[in-house]
């Protein structure tokens, strides 16, 4: 393989080599160097050319764990065709682009020409593996896959692999419907207009026969199409409420059942354009809605997916075995390799390494552990195999504690009622009410004929059906979740801009949210360069966040050659002058009472380089705020919000970034329960509540707040929990979003103001029987037009400029 | 008004094929992964199209 002696990055993953690159080639690690050769062998370099330039290849890990492989349990999740085809759906881990997935794809294809289709789905971050043979290949493909640098995992719970998502299918069937309504009310429409175009010259009997073809695609539509719409409010009927879709069916119903009276009795007016135009419009609102939360579904599924990996246990006879989490028995000893995801909560029992626990604490820094730690089910192991005594698994880890703590906190937050719905209780009865009146007047005061009377009424009905008013909220929210969606601002909750608008506190997390989630070395004037330099010749061989950081202060330059990594302490080097050493305090045998001259240190994290003859120097670190947070915190404070912030970092440093960024009212120490009852007490006192977190530690936090957004920086069961997700280093998304939210709420009310003005003048000219189709029409799709023009203001204004 | 009689039925017809194509490629999975397409349509297939199932 032909090896590039200059490269400053690794071949594979794109990372900047630290280090290594001496012994190792040009890659980082032996696991992206391994990545490499197989995609090389495979004749698939192509994926090099083609991923795109800001997105790198998953960095690959090594498995060089003790025991059983992981993958050992896949066959059990295949499911077989009665053909004997083999189907297997994996959940993939880092998956982000065409080029993954046309390497996922070619990978698998290329060798085995048993397999009849491999498909990857980006949406879902899924792999569909069709082939003949036996189910037990399917670790050999997964092997593959994990080669590559991806992770595995079989798709979707409890072995239902091959089961379809039941919300994928309604969405499904939701498209075919708003596919039908828009067949039909084109071709309605367009038999429509030649009605109303040629109302003078047209016969009697042409006008019929344009009505009966258009009753022939109605019925059927209505029939179809109209289906969730009546579900809905046959639902509601039953539990004894009213929703909007009750007055939505109830118009749509009688104007379809009139118009085809009106047509048998050869009438003048139909008004089944009226009826297919509604459905068409409002399934539209529901597909958007349905598209929209279908992401959150899927970072769901996909993490329980995570959550399902196999655990090797070492058994009683001391062969390892495979096991799910969930039937790994307490006490048992469980091997965890590196670059693998720990399954249950445990002790260390052996082994020393470095834990990524992000997942569960929010905290970026690398964990060490030594025997006698505690670990969490979620963590990742970095650097070393570990032995764990098994203390809690399944439903017991502290993983699925926090997954419930945000279960029961959404729970609590169901109870939101939309403003749509809320209206259509008042609305409805007064309409239904309205029209009865109007059937009463017009039979024992205006002496009319029953049939005429009935008529009048259902005109009432008809011209009350509430499109104008069923697409005064949607429209906006589809019109604000488009501007917000051009700035990299997701809307995941359909009631989220509602909750937003009213939001008075905004509560903000510290790691990662405030800052970057990334340490930096901090300027020190009395650090030389030579010592700087020295530091980071030892740092550019390691992976470890701080080590990178000093990497990145020092800029590129040489790497020292046979560095030594001790998991859980720190480097050491034999340089020509003797022994470096890179690390924690307690591996650079640093003391307190040593360091007695260095006086007060800015708390936080920290390196010490020790070498002979010199006494040992400290380098700190710290995580930079974002940008602008200081500039959004200031606006924010402006437009008069309470601003908090509310961390599960020391108090110390907590209250030096609220400094930075000008946060008066600060709360540390917060465990997650904490945070939630914080919340819930802030909520107490009547205000509403916005929450912006990135951990899984804020997760049930972002549940418990009234309204919560999350940068897409976060992790995956976290961005699940939050109402809005954001991408981008700045914070301004937080300030853009809460503009529009309030924006969305005025255009709404206005909106609604005018279909309520629009009824007020409209029912009492149906009301008088004067309401001839030709008048119905028009005002229906006039009162339409207007409140959609309306809503269409949200997208044009820029944005940033106070519009509230 | 007799040209209706024939244009009718074509315009429906028309229409009715689009709305089959498009309930087709719905039960096709075509709207399965739209990210997915929308990036795969720049790489040229380099085997042919896999056996389909059927």
């Amino acid at each position: 393989m032909p090896l590039d002696s200059l490269t400053t990055h690794c071949r594979h993953c794109g990372q900047p080599l630290l280090g290594a690159a001496t012994e190792r080639g040009a890659f980082c690690c032996q696991g992206c160097a391994g990545a490499y050769t197989l995609i090389h062998d495979l004749g698939l370099d192509a994926y090099y050319d083609r991923r795109p330039l800001d997105a790198a290849a998953p960095a690959a890990t090594v498995e060089e764990g003790e025991g059983a492989d992981p993958l050992l349990g896949l066959p059990e999740a295949v499911a077989t065709a009665p053909d004997g085809t083999c189907l297997l759906r994996l959940s993939v881990d880092g998956l982000h682009c065409g080029a993954c997935l046309w390497l996922i794809e070619a990978a698998v294809t290329k060798h085995h020409p048993e397999v009849q289709s491999a498909r990857a789905n980006l949406t879902t971050r899924c792999l569909t593996l069709r082939w003949t043979g036996a189910p037990a290949k399917a670790v050999e493909y997964a092997r593959l896959v994990t080669g590559l640098g991806y992770r595995v995992a079989p798709f979707g719970a409890g072995g239902t692999a091959a089961g379809a998502d039941p919300a994928a299918a309604h969405e499904r069937a939701l498209l075919r419907r708003l596919a039908l309504a828009g067949f039909a009310a084109a071709n309605v429409m367009l038999l429509s207009v030649s009605v109303w175009a040629g109302a003078d010259a047209m016969g009697d009997a042409t006008r019929t026969l344009l009505h009966w073809v258009s009753a022939l695609i109605a019925l059927p539509t209505v029939a179809i199409a109209g289906q969730p719409f009546f579900q809905s409010a046959l639902t509601a009927l039953r539990a004894g409420r009213t929703n909007m879709d009750v007055p939505i069916s109830v118009g749509v119903l009688l104007t379809t059942g009139m118009s085809v009276v009106m047509t048998a009795h050869h009438g003048e007016h139909a008004y089944f354009d009226g009826a297919v135009m509604l459905l068409f419009f409002l399934l539209v609102g529901r597909y958007l809605d349905s598209r929209a939360r279908g992401r959150a579904r899927s970072a769901a599924a996909h993490l329980l997916a995570l959550n399902q990996a196999p655990v090797t246990v070492l058994g009683a006879d001391g062969l390892p075995q495979v096991l799910p989490p969930a039937r790994v028995p307490l006490g048992a000893t469980v091997l965890v390799a590196a670059g693998e995801r720990i399954g249950v909560d445990g002790t260390v029992a052996e082994g020393v390494s470095d834990l990524d626990a992000s997942l569960v604490t929010g905290e970026t820094l690398p964990l060490a552990v030594a025997p006698g730690a505690q670990v969490f089910a979620g963590m990742i192991n970095r650097t070393a195999p570990l032995r764990l005594t098994a203390t809690a698994s399944g439903e017991g880890t502290l993983l699925a504690e926090m997954v419930r703590l945000l279960e029961a906190a959404e729970q609590g937050r169901a109870r939101h009622v939309l403003l749509a719905d809320r209206i259509a209780r008042a609305y409805t009865p007064v309409v239904h009410l309205t029209a009865l009146a109007t059937f009463l007047a017009w039979v024992f005061l205006g002496g009319a004929a029953w049939y005429q009377a009935l008529l009048t009424a259902v005109s009432v009905l008809i011209i009350t059906c509430p499109c104008a008013l069923a697409l005064a909220v949607p429209a906006v929210q589809v019109a604000a979740s488009g501007r917000l969606m051009r700035q990299g601002i997701l809307l995941k909750s359909a009631s989220a801009l509602e909750r937003l608008a009213p939001v008075d506190t905004v509560v903000f997390d510290k790691t990662g949210t405030l800052t970057l989630g990334r340490p930096d070395l901090l300027p020190d004037p009395t650090l030389t360069a030579a010592e700087l330099e020295l530091a980071a010749t030892l740092a550019r061989a390691s992976r470890h966040p701080l080590s990178r950081a000093l990497a990145r202060a020092a800029g590129p330059g040489p790497v020292a050659d046979g560095v030594v990594e001790v998991p859980g302490g720190g480097l050491r080097w034999q340089g020509p002058d003797g022994f470096v050493r890179l690390g924690s305090r307690g591996f650079c045998g640093v003391t307190d009472a040593g360091v007695g001259q260095v006086g007060s240190e800015r708390p936080g994290p920290e390196l010490w380089l020790a070498r002979c003859g010199h006494p040992p120097r400290r380098l700190s670190f710290a995580d930079r705020p974002r940008r602008d947070a200081a500039a959004v915190v200031a606006d924010l404070k402006v437009q008069g919000y309470r601003v908090e912030l509310l961390s599960g970092d020391r108090a110390v440093t907590a209250q030096a970034l609220a400094a930075d960024v000008g946060i008066d009212i600060v709360r540390a120490d917060a465990r997650p329960a904490d945070k939630c009852a914080h919340l819930a007490a802030l909520r107490a006192q009547g205000r509403q509540v916005l929450m912006v977190g990135d951990g899984l530690n804020d997760a049930a936090a972002l549940a418990a707040a009234d309204v919560s957004l999350s940068p897409a920086s976060a992790v995956d069961v976290t961005q699940t929990a939050a109402d809005v997700v954001f991408q981008g280093d700045g914070l301004a998304a937080v300030a853009e979003t809460l503009a529009v939210a309030r924006r969305a709420r005025t255009l709404v009310r206005q909106n609604l103001l005018f279909t309520l003005l629009y009824n007020l003048c409209a029912v009492p000219v149906a009301m008088a029987g004067l309401a001839t189709p030709f008048v119905a029409a028009a005002a229906m799709s006039g009162s339409s037009l207007a409140v959609m023009a309306n809503a269409l203001r949200l997208g044009g204004r820029k944005p940033r400029d106070g519009g509230h | 008004m007799n040209s209706l009689l024939f244009l009718i039925p074509a315009a429906l017809l028309l229409g009715g094929l689009g709305l089959c194509a498009f309930l087709w490629a719905v039960r096709d999975g075509q709207f399965e992964d739209l990210d997915g397409s929308a990036t795969r349509i720049l790489y040229e297939d380099e085997t042919p199209l896999p056996k389909r199932r059927t």
